[in-house]
């Protein structure tokens, strides 16, 4: 079996042969560099789907290494929209910073009465394991490099959600530039995320709790429909319009 | 000079962080990784509190689980303050916001904290969040860092102490991305670097990494190593890929069977027995397997969705309707760097250690299940704030450059050595050796045979290396730096194995079945001192 890799240094797709045979992506990266070629650079961790390590690109979706099973052919590739730092290690210190902007943690926290649903309401929510995958798969940051993205809103979404916090408004005040509007709500992320994670449900949520707090979209409100008019006339809803 | 590095940013380093930036002191977090990436997020099942949630409990029982299952071999005083702190530990977590599952029992705080029953626990005393808990608590823990501001550095792969006249000045690092030897000054250093199970390559549910770094960088500097013989095999692994299948599996109800469909074993005994008696079956031909189907699917994927994925994915086995083949393998190294009740290093001053990589006597012989995510959040907190304490009153001068400049001439060595046998197959080798006959029950014949083996191995180092010759982002590098350390532990962890003529806890010796008062003690280890600097 014979899968192509993107190498940084050449910048080209270098083929590598494998034994055939069912074998996870990670243990065939370490497979070439434990006995082909050592110079091979990937991140690895625990093997378990669980550390958020090693998602990389295969045909160009994302992956987690440790969870894909290799099929003849396959083209690996880092993933995108972080600098490559060698082969299919990149960096992630850029996309982590959007946790920090968004302020995803409890400001306020409060003792509250938590029962099972207000568990299953940020359940799968809190499985990320902040691979990076919905980072890559997110298409505005081929146009905005300083969106806060996916996973980052999703957290910010799971805190603002969290009976214990007295302040919610803090972490959606944090979110609104460069924030939940600036999502196209492609779903590209909810396809890449490894953990079963919707960001784009978490985003429209949240979008949902902006406009409780009176937020609006903002490219809504720059355009302009003149004065909204319910007796008729302009695009208000006219019930005694008739038709 | 910052007053606090931590080494390690797992939840142990995180906890610590937290804790003594809160005291007031300037913290640094090194990891080799980030911090997301550690092997907290490995752990499964629980955590112990005695909050009593479902059905009685007791702060008391939980001590005497803990003592039982430590078989001689703890410090209750520390056992004592672990168990005591532990409800305020949960209290403190639930304040973070950790995602814990819930009862529907109309109460609030921490009384809404559902709690499931692991194995050697006379109650049902493990906190969790499904079978993510320590995921979960990491990323929480990880989330309150950044709300702290709490400064990391990431890809710092520790290389040594530095210590001047027994006090600790300080540490070396690989920055893996530039190759640069860095040094890091600091008035009091906590290590929170992680076990050393890796060792079992190939056998083992911990990640590549736990290779013991700190603990190999302790013996370097002069600091004390103790009941290294002691390591957990977990009862199961999944057979073809030993990822770990949580204890909770079996606390939640699940049978361990055989090929016959016979089961031989009370499931819900500590680790080391029901680990002994999976072997046992092994050994007579049996293959053996972990049976969750009467539990149902619907239960399956409320209280182990994790587990029934990874079945699914990496034996092709759906829980809910068949079995799962398993075997232990190595999961927790109860020994390691030995400190004294304030968690400072043995023989290093100013130096602290927490977590697996620590020995604080709080597991003894063979840990229970629930107690380690405990132990690195109530004992994080007391390292933080003791180092703190420690730099409060500490010199500020600096130590020089010496060991960073033999350090880097090691690096250069490395990167400049032509002609080396690749070292992976004995990376390889060491796992398989370590399984065989460091394992589960060891024999003296055997354990003689591997220190020899292991021996060998240690010459022949010299002319093991690297081929990848980059300078920046070398993983190859830092794989043998780490397969260096794995080496360097692994007679520790033999002689004190083949010293102990007895059975105890997770060292079981054919010949030798049971216990000898005359070695209930801790085994302590140390090199002689080298001055690292001057």
């Amino acid at each position: 079996m014979q899968i192509k890799i993107l190498r940084s240094e050449t910048n080209t797709h270098q083929l590598y042969t494998l034994p055939a045979g069912e074998i996870p992506l990670l243990n065939a990266l370490s497979y070439i560099k434990e006995t082909q070629d050592a110079t091979l650079t990937f991140s690895a961790g625990c093997r378990a789907s669980v550390c958020g390590t090693c998602a990389v690109r295969v045909n160009g979706k994302e992956e987690l290494a440790c969870a894909y099973k290799v099929k003849p052919g396959d083209i690996i590739e880092p993933l995108q929209y972080h600098p490559v730092l060698r082969d299919l290690k990149v960096d992630k210190h850029k996309a982590k910073e959007t946790l920090s902007k968004s302020t995803a943690w409890l400001h306020s926290p409060q003792e509250a009465s938590l029962t099972q649903s207000d568990e299953r309401l940020s359940e799968t929510q809190t499985d990320c394991i902040l691979c990076d995958s919905c980072y890559s798969a997110c298409p505005v940051y081929a146009v905005n490099p300083d969106f806060l993205g996916p996973f980052a809103l999703t957290r910010a979404y799971r805190y603002s959600t969290d009976k214990r916090e007295g302040d919610a408004k803090a972490i959606i005040g944090n979110i609104q530039s460069n924030g939940v509007w600036d999502c196209t709500l492609c779903g590209e992320c909810t396809m890449a995320c490894p953990k079963g994670i919707d960001p784009k449900m978490d985003i429209t949520m949240l979008r949902g709790l902006s406009m409780q707090e009176g937020y609006e979209d903002p490219s809504f409100a720059t355009q302009s429909f003149g004065t909204p008019d319910f007796g008729g006339g302009g695009f208000g809803f006219d019930p005694n319009a008739g038709f | 000079m910052i007053d606090v590095l931590i080494i390690g940013s797992g939840g142990a380093g995180l906890t610590a962080a937290l804790a003594a930036k809160n005291a007031g002191a300037s913290v640094t977090v090194a990891g080799k990784a980030y911090p997301t990436n550690s092997q907290t997020s490995m752990a499964q099942g629980g955590m112990n509190a005695a909050l009593g949630n479902v059905g009685e409990d007791h702060v008391s029982s939980h001590i005497a689980d803990t003592i039982k299952s430590a078989h001689g071999l703890c410090d209750e005083e520390m056992v004592r303050q672990m168990c005591e702190d532990a409800p305020q530990t949960i209290a403190w977590l639930e304040r973070l916001g950790v995602p814990f599952s819930r009862l529907d029992n109309g109460k609030s705080g921490t009384q809404t904290i559902a709690q499931r029953q692991m194995g050697g626990a006379s109650a049902k005393r493990a906190c969790y969040a499904q079978d993510y808990t320590g995921l979960k608590i990491l990323h929480t823990l990880y989330d309150t860092c950044l709300k702290e501001e709490i400064h990391f550095l990431d890809e710092h792969y520790l290389l040594n102490l530095i210590t001047k006249e027994g006090t600790v000045k300080g540490a070396t690092f690989l920055e893996i991305r530039t190759g640069e030897v860095k040094q890091i000054n600091a008035k009091s250093v906590i290590m929170a670097t992680g076990g050393y199970g890796a060792l079992y390559h190939g056998f083992t549910t911990n990640a590549y990494g736990s290779t013991g770094d700190g603990v190999a960088a302790v013996l370097r500097a002069g600091g004390a190593v103790s009941d290294m013989e002691f390591i957990q095999f977990h009862p199961t692994a999944l057979k073809h890929s030993c990822i770990l299948v949580s204890e909770s599996a079996r606390g939640e109800g699940g049978y361990l069977v055989n090929e016959k469909g016979e089961r031989f074993v009370d499931e819900l005994k500590p680790r080391d027995e029901v680990a002994r008696a999976i072997f046992s079956q092994m050994q007579e031909g049996q293959r053996v397997f972990l049976d969750v189907r009467h539990l149902g699917e619907e239960k399956l994927m409320e209280l182990l969705p994790q587990e029934v994925e990874l079945c699914k994915l990496h034996e092709h086995v759906d829980p809910a309707t068949e079995l799962i083949p398993i075997k232990p393998v190595a999961h927790y190294t109860m020994g390691g760097i030995d400190v004294d009740t304030a968690l400072e290093v043995n023989g290093i001053k100013g130096c602290f250690a927490v977590g697996e990589c620590s020995n604080a006597k709080v597991h003894g012989a063979n840990r229970l299940g629930g107690n380690s995510l405990l132990e690195i959040t109530a004992l994080g907190k007391v390292a933080g704030e003791n180092a703190y304490k420690h730099a409060v009153a500490a010199s500020s001068k600096t130590a020089d450059d010496t060991q960073q400049q033999k350090d880097s001439g090691e690096i250069e060595a490395l990167l400049s050595q032509n002609g080396v046998i690749n070292f992976y197959p004995y990376r390889e080798k060491l796992g398989n050796l370590f399984y065989d006959k460091v394992g589960i029950v060891r024999e003296n014949d055997q354990l003689s045979e591997a220190l020899n083996e292991i021996t060998m191995m240690q010459e022949i180092k010299n002319e093991m290396g690297i081929s990848d010759k980059s300078r920046v982002n070398n993983q190859n590098l830092v794989d043998f730096l780490e397969f260096q350390n794995a080496l360097l532990l692994a007679p520790t962890i033999i002689s004190s194995a083949i010293a102990r003529d007895e059975s105890r806890g997770a060292h079981y010796k054919v010949g030798f079945e049971h216990e000898d008062e005359a070695l209930k003690r801790h085994r302590v280890l140390q090199w002689k001192k080298e001055e690292t600097c001057k």
